[in-house]
């Protein structure tokens, strides 16, 4: 036992000598301790970013909802008079009803070539306790009296630098009107901000929200004492089904599209999709450092056992006990990982911060203050302490039961028997990369272990990328094999033929393909569905129904075709007939043969023969609207024109789409494709360059004996990290295959009824997951050359080991 | 103190290596060592020499700069047209590549190689070696020619290590007590198969060791204490190993 007299005072009380030992190890070690310190860090970080953020993400949310009372129940129709909100009211379980108009509009925005689509919507007189409450960031509430003011949605306000006082043009109910924006809101039904429908990408340059008074809204849209959307908010512990059902047998005869709750409400799902989303990273990608980190302190550790036996028996001879010793080295990596989790807090409350700011963009929360919580950080240090004691148990375990007389002596010489290797029976394997196999072989599990992380590096990176590739497939096949229009126009409600010849002559058109949208309700036996029943023309170009291949599927004369996702949810397969409910005109129901399911990607669809549908809904050759495809010198020209036709609900101009998807993907892609690459180089390299360090102090005998026999420092510097290389080398077809079939998780897991990922990794993303070990493992590889090149030949060459 | 250089050219042979002032210095924290002072040697091709003395005399520290392991500090040495005293790392290691084959005490084979292998480790990447199986031959280890080195006796060992120096046909073999881990028994038929080879193959052999009896096998022996050459003796007559007592 120590005695009082043996602490110095040197750096505190407890700084005895074991302490000192410690100490002076980790400054010998740094390299090591560093990479496992990085590994640590990172799974640290990225627990810490991702739990607090997925924590802020659900409080930020829940809180919102209460606080400006998102609505339960939602329901659009054609219109309604105000006495059928009355009876909404007086069905059992509801709370609050809010009778509003609800329209979408062709805007014209200052600065933005294409036109814009607005949706008006109306709110009450001034600020009650109303539900869907505005969050005002900025300007001032609505004057009840006054009928060109409007509150804008702050996304769409951002995108095209609006403010309070700035003007923008719409066509409301025909009429060519200025509208002031007073005020930039946020709403909780809009924190996702995206129209619906196909568009499940937000394009806040060219869809905004606009809130305008109640009183001036109705008279424009000449609803006075009428709604068109209804929401309502249910008291705790009410069956929302049943409130659905009745609200659905009330507004039925007003043109109902039928009531759907919250799950349905696409902001709602966009964001609780996010929040679960984040939640699985949350875990999956700390817990794959932490392994790692834990695989690397126990090589490292085992290492250092190793050599540090005499040593040990030393103390142990003095009369420390087992308990002494193990906690010794306990402590060792513990301070190791102490390091690592201090970094880690740190770099991941700085990410989480960037990650707020990044959501912050994307979904507009009034409150999204990233408030990390104490918990997160005692349990990411409850973690990494386990992590460090269970990666040092095996070799402090191994530390402590040596006896010291059998510790004094050297360990036993590294036993090698032909194995594998030799069973090969090959003569051209050289002694060099005969000395690489057999070492591996010795110890498999350390290779093992080694491959494992740099399965996990790559994989990480083939599935980043992985992802990436699937989006542009996504992006192909919906904007180049299916939709082949430049320009959708849509009509603010159905049109004769007549409608169809004068979009054909609007400037710059060379091809106009006319399209009719009914809004469908699809049932198979007791499941059904509400969709858009889209009706084509038999040779439409623009609008190609394809299959997974991309090969074309015909329009059927008479049948109905629709999203295999939608087959799949309804339980129905081609050649069976459906149940086809129209929620527009007469509202009639159709009984129509299945004859195929495509295989689309955004949305769910139901495709018709135009005029079978025109049939269906006893109408002459209406028109909802129109495919375009333009010419490009006249397209300013065009958009001119569309901005002022009356008739014209949306413009929906495909290029402008794609180029906003695209840099939404690239913003929130850059940081998270940066962070992985950062991830995926610190495993790997960890992992090699720790590999590496361990076979140098365990062989530096060995090669220094080659360097005397007149091996060049290249030489023995390629037979050192040959292993290396070869473990790489081995893992790299593992990580792809990992990489691939964690793709295909995930595409599996992303398939929902909004959205659907093909499962496509394209050669360029296993290549970079390639470059990327690879600049790791030559970035280690030039670390660990450096102490090649210190290797002191005679030294070496005199102990015996 | 004698001059090695007297004693250089003799009996036609041609003289390989020129040692001229060699002084080598450590600095070991505060203290400056010096392992040689002024060092003058000449070694003939063909010649067994032994290099004695106790440990501190210099003896490694003079095997290491002929070797090519070390620089001197001050001096010049050359072994035929290599200036060793001013190459670099990479002339170093061209020097003892072509030129120069190890024994060292604890063997140092590669544990992850056979016997075989371990002598084509070196056959390979040699100019103009001997066929491996040739070279273990001459050691009298063909039978353990597949085995391991942890499954090998010292003594085998010790001839597997001789085998890799003597397979790439060097110019001299140098050896760093090469018997000091072995047994009476052991130890002889090691010094036995260096003799063989000094004959037959007429390659320099230089062996140091703090052993004396050694000395009496040897054409030269040079006594080294303090850095410094302190005394030559040739021998009139080698002694056969066999007869070699300590």
């Amino acid at each position: 036992m120590r005695g009082r007299r043996d602490r110095r005072n040197l750096c505190g009380e407890f700084m005895t000598t074991l302490y000192r030992k410690l100490l002076r190890e980790l400054v010998h070690m740094r390299g090591q301790a560093t990479a496992i310190a990085l590994v640590i860090a990172c799974g640290v970080a990225s627990f810490v970013a991702m739990r607090s953020m997925y924590r802020s993400l659900l409080r930020s949310q829940a809180e919102y909802y209460t606080q400006y009372r998102f609505a339960d129940v939602f329901c659009e129709l054609k219109r309604a008079p105000n006495g059928a909100a009355d009876r909404v009211r007086e069905i059992a379980g509801v709370a609050q009803v809010e009778p509003r108009v609800v329209m979408d509009v062709t805007m014209d925005v200052p600065g933005l070539k294409e036109p814009a689509v607005g949706r008006l919507i109306s709110i009450a007189p001034k600020q009650t306790r109303g539900l869907n409450t505005l969050f005002l960031r900025r300007g001032r509430y609505v004057l009840p009296e006054s009928d060109n003011e409007v509150i804008a949605s702050e996304a769409f306000a951002k995108a095209n630098q609006l403010e309070p006082g700035s003007q923008i043009h719409a066509v409301i109910n025909g009429r060519w009107q200025k509208l002031t924006i007073v005020g930039i809101a946020l709403s909780p039904e809009y924190i996702y901000e995206i129209r619906g429908g196909s568009s499940v990408f937000p394009d806040n340059k060219r869809f905004g929200v606009l809130w305008m008074s109640a009183d001036a809204l109705e008279s424009a849209l000449n609803m006075k004492g009428a709604f068109n959307s209804i929401v309502v908010s249910l008291q705790p512990h009410t069956n929302e089904a049943d409130v659905i059902a009745q609200m659905d047998r009330i507004l039925d005869r007003y043109g109902s599209l039928g009531a759907y709750g919250r799950s349905d409400q696409i902001s709602h799902r966009f964001i609780s999709d996010e929040i679960a989303q984040n939640r699985i990273s949350a875990t999956v990608i700390p817990a794959i450092f932490l392994v790692v980190a834990a695989l690397l302190v126990h090589l490292s550790f085992s290492r250092l056992v190793d050599m540090q036996r005499s040593e040990i028996a030393v103390i142990k001879a003095f009369g420390y006990s087992n308990w002494q010793v193990g906690i010794h080295y306990v402590q060792f990596s513990l301070l190791v990982a102490a390091a690592g989790y201090i970094l880690g807090c740190a770099v991941g409350f700085y990410f989480g911060i960037r990650l707020a700011s990044l959501y912050a963009e994307f979904y507009r929360f009034p409150i999204l203050i990233y408030r990390p919580e104490l918990r997160t950080f005692l349990w990411a240090g409850l973690i990494t302490a386990v992590t460090a004691v269970a990666g040092a148990a095996v070799a402090v375990r191994r530390a402590v039961s040596l006896p010291p007389a059998e510790a004094m002596r050297p360990e036993a010489p590294a036993q090698f028997r032909s194995r594998i290797v030799d069973r090969l029976n090959v003569k051209w394997i050289s002694p060099a990369l005969r000395m690489m196999l057999r070492n591996l072989e010795r110890r498999p599990w350390r290779a093992l272990a080694s491959a494992f992380a740099i399965c996990c590096s790559i994989m990480m990176v083939v599935v980043e990328f992985g992802m990436l590739d699937s989006l542009d497939r996504v992006m192909e096949l919906q904007f180049r094999d299916v939709q082949r229009e430049d320009i959708t126009v849509t009509l603010n409600e159905a049109h004769s033929a007549q409608a169809r010849f004068d979009l054909a002559h609007l400037t710059g058109v060379i091809r106009s393909e006319p399209f009719r949208a009914v809004p469908v309700r699809l049932r198979y036996q007791h499941r059904w569905r509400k969709t858009t029943l889209l009706g084509l023309e038999r040779d439409s170009e623009l609008r190609l129904i394809v299959d997974q291949n991309g090969n074309r599927i015909p329009i059927p004369p008479n049948g109905i075709l629709i999203s295999s996702t939608l087959a799949n949810l309804l339980h129905v397969a081609p050649g069976q007939r459906l149940s086809v409910e129209l929620l527009e005109g007469r509202r009639t129901v159709h009984e129509l043969l299945l004859t195929g399911t495509v295989d689309d990607v955004l949305g769910t669809s139901a495709y018709m023969n135009l005029y079978a549908l025109n049939r269906l809904m006893e109408e002459d050759h209406s028109v909802s609207g129109a495919l375009l495809q333009v010419d490009p010198d006249k397209e300013k020209k065009l958009y001119l024109q569309l901005k002022r036709l009356p008739a014209v609900a949306a413009v929906s101009v495909k290029n402008a789409v794609v180029t906003s998807f695209k840099e939404t993907i690239d913003r929130s892609m850059n940081l998270s494709i940066g962070t992985l690459m950062v991830f995926a180089i610190v495993i790997a390299m960890g992992m090699i360059y720790n590999g590496a360090r361990i076979a140098l102090s365990e062989r530096a005998r060995e090669l220094a004996t080659l360097r005397v026999l007149g091996f060049s420092r290249h030489e023995i510097t390629f037979i050192l990290l040959g292993e290396q290389a070869l473990i790489t080398l081995a893992a790299l077809p593992f990580g792809f295959v990992a990489g691939y079939a964690l793709c295909a998780v995930l595409a599996a897991r992303l398939q929902t009824e909004l959205f659907r990922m093909p499962l496509v990794v394209r050669p360029a993303s296993y290549a970079w997951a390639f470059l990327i070990v690879l600049f790791a493992a030559v970035a280690s590889g030039i670390l660990v050359s450096r102490r090649i090149a210190r290797l002191d030949m005679v030294s070496v060459l005199k102990a015996r080991e | 103190m004698h001059t090695a250089s007297i004693n250089s050219v003799e009996e036609g042979r041609e003289v390989v290596f020129h040692v001229r002032s060699v002084s080598k210095s450590y600095q070991t924290g505060d203290v400056l060592i010096m392992a040689l002072r002024s060092v003058e040697l000449d070694l003939n091709a063909g010649e067994f020499v032994v290099f004695l003395g106790p440990s501190g005399s210099g003896k490694s520290t003079l095997l290491n700069i002929l070797g090519g392991l070390d620089s001197p500090t001050s001096g010049d040495v050359r072994f035929r047209d290599h200036w060793l005293s001013e190459a670099d790392d990479a002339g170093l290691t061209r020097f003892r590549r072509e030129h120069v084959g190890f024994v060292f005490q604890f063997y140092n084979l590669i544990p992850s190689l056979t016997a075989l292998e371990n002598v084509a480790l070196v056959t390979e990447i040699a100019e103009n070696p001997m066929d491996p199986q040739e070279a273990l031959r001459r050691v009298g280890l063909t039978e353990r020619q597949n085995h391991f080195p942890s499954q090998l006796s010292g003594g085998e060992q010790q001839r597997v290590a001789i085998a890799r120096a003597i397979a790439k046909n060097p110019d001299i073999l140098l050896c760093d007590e090469p018997t000091g881990a072995l047994d009476f028994p052991t130890a002889k038929l090691v010094l036995d198969v260096l003799a063989r080879i000094n004959e037959e193959l007429h390659t320099l052999v230089a062996v140091i060791t703090h052993n004396t009896a050694i000395g009496a096998m040897a054409d030269r022996v040079i006594r080294l204490r303090s850095g410094e050459i302190v005394e030559v003796t040739r021998n009139a007559r080698k002694a056969r190993p066999e007869e070699l007592v300590w």
